[in-house]
Parts: structure tokens; sequence; C-alpha cells
């Protein structure tokens, strides 16, 4: 039996205000445990939410960012669930009424495009952290009330690659938009996905899946191609799939059953009588609509026209704002937008790509960069040479021309510099002059090479090339 | 009155995290009844097309700028806290649910 | 004249004229207490030293502060958090809690160099009518000891009547401040909801929460609730609304008002003596040249169970926070699910216990639409038909409560008959107007009260109308205090 997979995906994204949703307590990340608290976060008795102005521009951003339609009247609704980290023993979120609806983005696999709805993007609070120990768990509150939004997607994604795609543009629109890190490691982005099977032209949904644990992008992936493969194992077997929350094993490669569902769960909500209501109108709604930023699919378009790099680079450099903006930031400074393309793309991705790190993390700066880019077209640096102030400057920085004068890397670009180790040399080397007016092409690359020796690799070689062929025709 | 029966009683305390006694069971299925079935006579009531309050006082958009504000020092944070350990506050272990 | 029976005004020209200390006031408070407490049992805890010491640097103060509370003792009701003075809300679950923060009324009050005394008994977290669910002890009634002091505010009430303190705060979310204040023979307000901040308000239902004052008399009241009142920062449903100058309004002056009295409010279940003392009132309003005339308030007989059901689903959500993990008595289990269990269901009263029942049960899958949706619209019904009245009415008057204080133990086993006892202020609560109850006789020899409703945000012409009655009537109500002692 041939089966379509139909997946979901339901993606946390903490908000980056300075202070929490409901209180002035700082959402900085990494403080020691419960030194971001207050009795407002705390829960303790007789405290009030008031809410953050600008965690609601934030999720208006979000939500008009993925296209989402926003919420005029809009209110909050207490989640009712008792766990530790969770101190009143209600989540203030968004029931019935979120902040936005109707949304989607575009993405793009194995070159062909491809709309996924987005259902709905609210506004909550995030809960605190939980550590499990041997003798029990202990609770570090800092992260409770960090404004967080929920964005749910249409059951519009068929394969884990197209949930790949997904997450990576969706990550991509939040940091656009200013709106969020979104770290996984850190968990300012946290992503639980949902999976069935149905027979291909049966309309029905199949019994879902729920995915837990997934802490990377590529894990969500193969997350899901685990389970996808399962579930048909299960079905070809005459099996039945069983509601059940599954956690993806880091080290197996496996989803592992953490519970089974029983029914739905029950959190009462009801509306929160601690707030009032929201009401957006359209000067509100339309002073939003002018924060956000270009997004990653205009930018691409722009590169591909205004600076005529392939689609394929564009789509590339604007994976990240933090790459696109380091990109226009070495234009900016001078650098021929093909050159900064190719660099970034290249050298530079591969040290990322090796190191595990973000264009943010390293100390090479876009100004370094594009300066580097101009020692090697006004020939100062040679490609060779440029790589070894290239490693200097993405491990320790510094400015491209001092590296160069302390390593002693200039170009020998100096024709008479260059005359003068290369006529001693002709003079010592005879046979090889001989040899290559018989024909032995060899003998040139003999020579370019003895030069480039004495020289420590410092010597122009296409200069170095055009003087010997020139001296030895004279001979 | 409404018969609410054991098994209703004995979920909804689960959902509010309490116990009771089988007694007590029975006497809150009997007192629930019968609050409920009180409760039952605003079915009189024709509510069609009425909007509900939630509020009494027709305020929105009560907002806070985004400032971040002195928290508290972690001893006082824990100082009401029945167990910790490593400055946070320590419960007992998770199970289920 | 003892002390606390003495007028704000000369109260405070005597303290700035230095012919009283504030120590002396503070003194006063506490030996009262020694005095009566051990028979009526109104406080839970004292701030005896905190409370002397403010009171010696506020001797230096007089003759210049301008303070509106200047040196006046004031009890708060225990579900009004009180930074590092133990908070309990009558709760056996709270008995070691000591609050990080201070409400924002008692920093009002502190800022107006008022004084706590101390901490008022109560229906344990604000649910009950008697005081008989305080899970520490029950409030006795100082006009009767076997009777009780009414709730959940029976503290607040009790303290006032029997002298101990001249002003104190409870809070209402059903009628918990005005009954107590009827049982009692006390002036207690609630007032609109959204004039007095909720920040450090313990919550019960907290769409229908409100806190306010109960007094000796109309003009103190006026006074505390200036204190306390407005917008705060700290609580969202607070409303950014002009408080106007209370006291203004005291002027005796009730020409030409116009009072509705709802029919529904004197009919069965409402005791003779109950209505007869009502009525003398209403006559009295008459002759000072107030009009009135009965109107209806059809949905009323509806605002028991809208309220069960309201304040009972948003307690149930409020309530959940008491849960062991971060303050509290944790009731130990060798796991987290059971130490939840045993925390509640150790912790939590009888009547706590069944409210939080009734609320989870209203609020589930399955049952919100019919119960608490429905109860809702009901509540809307009930807002509209007071602000019909209020199209032709100044205020809207009748009794308190349908009878006088009950025996203690009389009820108890019956929820819904005790519930019953809500009927006449409920409504208030539900519709968010503000209402006193102000004292207006007595009936087989135990306070009636008088229930004042006005519209939103209109007190002042609640304190005109309580204040006129009241200098008119002139009764001095106060209880023997016999047989109480220490």
């Amino acid at each position: 039996m041939n089966f379509e997979t139909i997946i979901g995906l339901e993606v946390h994204v903490e908000l980056k205000t300075n202070s929490k949703i409901f209180c002035g307590c700082s959402t900085e990340f990494g403080a020691p445990p419960n030194t971001h608290t207050c009795p407002i976060c705390l829960g303790h008795p007789g405290v009030l939410p008031v809410l953050n102005e600008q965690a609601v521009d934030f999720a208006m951003r979000a939500a008009m960012a993925l296209n989402c339609e926003i919420a005029t009247d809009t209110k909050f609704d207490r989640k009712n669930y008792f766990y530790p980290d969770n101190p009143k023993a209600y989540q203030i979120s968004q029931f019935d009424k979120p902040i936005g609806e109707h949304g989607y983005i575009e993405i793009e696999v194995e070159g062909k495009k491809k709309r996924i709805g987005i259902t709905r993007l609210h506004l909550e609070e995030d809960a605190g952290k939980l550590t499990h120990t041997e003798g029990g768990s202990l609770v570090d509150f800092n992260r409770v009330g960090t404004p967080l939004i929920e964005i749910v997607s249409e059951p519009d994604i068929r394969t884990p690659e197209e949930a790949y795609a997904y997450l990576e543009k969706l990550k991509a629109i939040m940091q656009y938009t200013g709106v969020s890190d979104c770290k996984m490691e850190e968990g300012s982005l946290r992503c639980d996905a949902n999976l069935s099977l149905r027979p291909y032209g049966q309309e029905a949904f199949g019994t879902k899946t729920e995915l837990k644990n997934l802490n990377s992008f590529s894990y969500v992936q193969k997350g899901l191609e685990f389970e996808q493969a399962r579930q048909e194992r299960v079905l070809i077997s005459g099996g039945v799939i069983e509601q059940e929350t599954r956690r993806f094993d880091e080290a197996t490669k496996e989803t592992i059953l953490m519970r089974v569902k029983e029914g739905s769960d029950d959190y009462r909500y009801f509306p929160e009588p601690d707030l009032v209501k929201l009401h957006i109108d359209e000067a509100w709604k339309e002073k939003v609509r002018a924060e956000i930023p270009e997004l990653p699919d205009a930018r691409k378009e722009r590169y591909v026209n205004e600076f005529g790099l392939p689609a394929y680079d564009a789509a590339v450099l604007t994976q990240t704002k933090s790459m696109a903006d380091f990109f226009e930031n070495t234009i900016q400074a001078g650098a021929d937008p093909k050159q900064a393309s190719n660099w970034l793309m290249g050298e530079v991705s591969a040290y990322l790509n090796n190191e595990n790190k973000e264009i943010e993390d390293v100390p090479l700066t876009s100004a370094s960069l594009a300066k580097m880019i101009e020692l090697i077209e006004k020939g100062t640096l040679s490609s060779k040479m440029a790589k070894k102030v290239f490693r200097e400057l993405i491990t320790k920085g510094g400015d491209p021309e001092k590296i160069v004068k302390d390593k002693g890397l200039v170009q020998i670009s100096d024709e008479g510099a260059l005359k003068d180790i290369i006529i001693p040399l002709l003079d010592a080397n005879e046979q090889s002059i001989i040899d290559y007016k018989n024909g032995k092409d060899r003998a040139l690359g003999f020579l370019v090479g003895q030069v480039m020796k004495l020289t420590k690799g410092q010597a122009n070689p296409p200069m170095v090339n055009k003087i010997i062929l020139e001296e030895m025709a004279k001979r | 009155m409404t018969e609410i029966t054991k098994e209703q009683i004995k979920h909804v305390a689960h959902l509010a995290r309490l116990t009771f006694t089988e007694e007590e069971v029975e006497a809150f299925a009997k007192d629930l009844g019968d609050i409920i079935g009180f409760a039952e006579q605003l079915n009189e009531l024709d509510t069609e097309g009425i909007e509900e309050t939630t509020h009494v006082l027709d305020i929105t958009n009560v907002l806070r700028d985004d400032v971040v504000r002195d928290s508290l020092d972690r001893e006082e944070a824990l100082k009401n806290a029945p167990a910790q350990q490593n400055g946070q506050v320590k419960v007992p272990k998770v199970i289920g649910d | 004249m003892a002390l606390f029976d003495e007028s704000y005004k000369a109260l405070q020209d005597r303290l700035h004229k230095k012919d009283l200390s504030v120590t002396e006031l503070v003194n006063e408070a506490y030996e009262n207490i020694k005095k009566t407490d051990g028979s009526v049992h109104a406080f839970l805890t004292l701030n005896e030293e905190a409370a002397r010491q403010q009171a010696q640097a506020l001797d230096a103060e007089r003759g210049h502060s301008q303070a509106t509370l200047f040196g006046l003792p004031i009890g708060i009701k225990d579900n009004i958090v009180t930074k590092g003075l133990k908070t309990t809300a009558a709760s056996q679950l709270l008995a070691n809690f000591e609050p990080l923060h201070h409400a924002t009324v008692v920093e009002r009050i502190q800022a107006q160099q008022g004084i706590v005394i101390g901490k008022l008994n109560m229906d344990e977290f604000a649910m009950g009518s008697s005081n008989e669910n305080s899970s520490f002890y029950t409030t006795r009634n100082p006009w009767d000891l076997e009777r009780v002091p009414g709730g959940s505010s029976g503290g607040s009430a009790a303290a006032v009547a029997a002298g101990m303190v001249p002003f104190s705060l409870g809070s209402d979310t059903g009628g918990s401040i005005r009954q107590p204040a009827a049982f009692c023979g006390v002036v207690g307000m609630k007032p609109t909801y959204g004039r007095v901040s909720r920040f450090g308000l313990i919550a019960f239902a907290s769409s229908l929460d409100q806190i306010g004052p109960l007094t000796t008399t109309v003009e103190n009241n006026a006074h505390l609730l200036q204190a306390i009142s407005g917008v705060d920062a700290y609580d969202s449903t607070s409303a950014d609304v002009a408080v106007p100058d209370f006291t203004k309004a005291l002027t005796g002056e009730v020409k030409g008002l116009r009072i509705a009295v709802p029919k529904e409010y004197l009919g069965e279940g409402v005791s003779a003596g109950v209505k007869a003392a009502v009525k003398k009132a209403i006559a009295q309003l008459e002759a000072l040249g107030a009009s009135v005339e009965e109107v209806s308030l059809p949905h009323s007989k509806y605002a028991v169970a809208t309220y069960y059901l309201l304040a009972s689903s948003e307690a149930s959500a409020n309530l959940a926070r008491f849960d062991g993990v971060r303050y509290g008595v944790r009731k130990e289990a060798d796991n987290l699910i059971d130490m939840y269990k045993k925390t509640r269901s150790e912790g939590f009263g009888d009547e706590v216990k069944r409210r939080i029942m009734l609320g989870t049960f209203a609020l589930s899958s399955g049952y919100y639409d019919a119960y608490y949706k429905k109860a809702q619209k009901v509540r809307t019904l009930i807002k509209r038909d007071f602000e019909k009245v209020f199209e032709n009415f100044d205020v809207v008057i009748g009794p308190t409560t349908p009878t006088t204080a009950f025996k203690i133990g009389e009820k108890i086993d019956d929820p819904l008959t005790m519930y019953a006892n809500d009927i006449l202020t409920i409504p208030v609560n539900l519709a968010g107007v503000p209402a006193i109850s102000v004292p207006c006789g007595l009936a087989e020899g135990l306070p009636v009260g008088l229930q004042i409703i006005g519209k939103p945000f209109d007190e002042a012409t609640v304190y005109r109308t309580a204040h006129a009655y009241e200098q008119a009537a002139n009764l001095k109500l106060a209880p023997s205090l016999e047989g109480v002692n220490a």
C-alpha cells in the first residue's frame, strides 16, 4: 500500500523583549537560576499581570510577516494545568481569538515552490525550567513569563524535507523581523511535530503521533523520517497507530514512546479576568506594519536583480538575516558583490559549518572582508596568501593590511624588484632556457617555482611569468 | 436534582489535584448535584444573542512599557519555598502526568 | 466618649494640636484587642511592634503632617498581602506565608500614614458568609457571641463593631463587606469594580473582587476609601477614572434624590424585622426630601446561581497556585502528583474544596457552554437591570441581608441555604456597581443593614445618601459587649 504523509508543526518562538510579558523582570538568557524573578512571575498570592506592549507589537509583526490576518479584537485566556514550572497553575495564553490567523509561508524544495498555511499565531507566556535529578526535580523560574508566540501550521507539509524547509524559512522570517534570536540551543525557538499517514486518495487523516525533544531542525527531519517509516511498517503489517507522544532520541536517531494520550487534555480555558481586552485598530496595525523590514524572499530577489547573483547564491546568502546583513555591509564597505558572495559562500561558510558557528560568532567583520577583497584586486595579495589572511581574520580578527605587513605577506609586484631576482636566476639556469626554447614547457614552470621559492611565495605569479618570458626572449 | 456520578467527581477532583475518600466523593456528588441542579434554573432564560460579560468595565489596551525593573534577590525569592537546592525550588520527582 | 467613637475630624484635630498622641491611639487599639478579642477572635495576626514604632515616629510629625490617615489605626483583612507580616487568607495552607511586598492598598495607607494594627480573620480565601470557614477559628459577632459576624470579612466587621479599631479593610466578592457590616452594625462599602486596586488582594473571583473600607461612620468610610482609590499601574482592571473628594458629598442634603426600591429586595425570604427597619429608613430619607419609587430588577433571582458558577470557576484557577511548590505548607509525598493532592486536600477546608470542584466542573470540557458561558450571559442581563433603573434613579435601596446575624452552626451544613443569604448583595458584584451597608436599627436586638447601591463610579452619591440617613437617624448603635472578655 502507498501512503501519503501529513505533517503539522507547532513552533514556539521567544520574543526579544527586554522585560517579561507580564512583569518587569529581565528576559536575558543564561542568568543564575531564580535571579530574574519577582512575586508576579513567581505567581505569589495576590499578584496581577500587566501586558508588555512590545510583546504585542512583536507578535503582530511576526504574524504580519507570516501573512496572517491580524485580529481587531482579541483577548487572553487561562489555560489550566498543574506543573512545577507553571507557577500559577495556569498559563496565560490565547484560546479562541489568536492575534494572527490564516497566514502562509512559501518554501522551496528541490526547486519547487510550495505554500504552507499557518493556522494561527498566538501570544502567551513561557514556563520555567525543570531539571530532573535523582532525589526530585529542581525548578528555575527565570524563563517564566518570557513572551512567546506559538505558530501552528496547517497540515500542508508532506515530507520531512518540507518540514525542514518550513522551519528554515520560518526561522529566517522571525530573525529578519527582529522579533527573536531563534536560538534552538537556548530554547528561544522550539518545535513539536506531528505526523500521520493515510492511503493516497483517502480524505480523512490517519491517527497522528506527536514528536517532542527535537533540538535541531535536522533532528526534526530525522525524527519525522523515522516516524514516517515506523508508522508505515505498523500499517503495512496490519497494525494500528496509537495516538501518542514520542521522544526523539538523539543517540539512536529513533523515536521512543513517552506516553499514550487518553482523549484530549482538558485545559479548561476561560477568559483571563485580570487582563482587559485588546483592541487593535488600523493605526496600530499600520504602525507595526511600517516596522517590518525587507523579508528574505524580497532580499533574495533584489540580490539577483541588483547584484546579478545566481538565484542559488542569493538564496543561500539570505537564509539568515545575519549573513545577508553581513553580505550587504561588505558591499557597503566597497567590495565587489560577486567577490563578496564568493567568499561568503565559499571560505566563510565552510569555516562556519566546520566550527558549527554563526557569522555573528566570529571576529571577522564585513569591513575587514571588504578590505581583504580590495587587497586581492589590487594585486597586493595573491589568492594563496589571501587564504592565510582570511584564516587570521576569521579566527582572531584584525586589520588585513596590518596582518599582511606583520606576516610579511605583501605580494612582490614591483617589476624592478622581480627582475633583480629573475635575471640572476636565468643566468644560473641556462639549460632551462634552452629546454624551454626546445618546446619543453615544464622548464618555465620550474623557473617560476624557483622565483616563488626565493620570494617565499610573495612574488606575483602572473608578473613572474610575464618577466621570465620577456627576459628569455631577449636571450 | 441533577445526577453527578462518583466517576465524574473523581475526574474533576483529579483535574483540580484534590483527593477524597469514598464517603467524601459521595457527599460531593450530592452537593455538586444540588448546586448544579440549582444552577439549571438559568436555562429558564433565553440568552440567545446576549453577549457574555467577562469584564464589567469597558476598558481596553492597558499596556506597560518594555522596561526592566529589579528582580528579587534569590534568597528573598525562595524564602517561602518549602524545599530548595542549589538556588532552585525542589519538588518530588515527576512521574506520569 | 470612647476614643474610637470620636469623628475623623476630631481625632485629626486632637492629634495635630498634640492633645492626643498616635501612641495613645495605637495603645487604645491594642488594649481593646486585649480586652475583647479573646472572645471575639477578630484578629489572626497582630503587627504590634511595628505599629508602636511607627506611632512613635509619627508623634514627631504631629502638627505638620498633611497625610489624610495620619496616625489612624487600621485593621487589614488577611487576604490582603502585607510585606513581612504573615498573610494566610485564613487558610492552613498559607499558615506560614510571608509576603514579599505590600498590596497597593497597604502602600497607599502607609503613604497616608495610617497604621496597620493587624490582620483580620475571615472565611478561608473569602469563601463564606459566616466566618465559620476560617481554618483557624470562627470570629464571633460582638452583639451576640453565639452568632456569626457574617462573612467573609467577619473579622473586619467584628473588630470595628467591638471598638478594637475604628477602621478596617475588607474585600467583597458577593457581599463579603456589606453582609458582615450589616450583621455587626457597622458601615461597609464595596466600591465600583475598578475603583480600588486589587494588586495584593489574594484573588477569589477576579472579575468580582473589590477591596473596601469598614468603619464606624460614613465619614470615616469616605476618608479611608479616598486614600485607597484610584488607578494602579499594577492592576490592569483598575479604572483610570478621576476620584472625586468623597467627603464633599457629605452634606446631609438629599432633596430631590431619586430612590428606587426594587420589589424583589423586599419580597419573601426577607424577615419582618429587617423589612420594618429598612422601610423606616426609606421613609426617613423620603422625609428628608428624596423621592421613592418601587422598581423591578427582574433577573435578581438568577443572581445567586450565576454568581456561584462564575465565582467558583474563577476561583478554581485562582486557587490552583496553592500547590505546595513555591510557598505555603507542603505535605510531602514521594512523587509530585501525590504531593499536589495531599497538600491541597489537607490544606484547603471543605467549602474551598467544594467551590474548586464546582468551578472545575463548570469549566470542564462539555460543560463550559452550558454553565460558565450561560452564566456570563445571564450576568449581562443582571447588569442591564441596573443600567435600566439607573436611567431614572440616583440610587437603589433595600436591605443588605434577608435576616439578621444567624447562629453559629445554623447553616454550615447546607451550602444552598448559606448561599441564599447573599441574594441581596450578589447582584451588585455581578453588575460591578458600588454599594454601602449602613446600620438602620435593630431587629430583635441585632443590627440591620440598609444597602444603598449607586451608579458605576458614583460612590459620592452613595455616601451622600448614607451620610444623610445616618445623621438624621442618629442611631449610634453599639454592642453592649456584655460577656465579652479576654
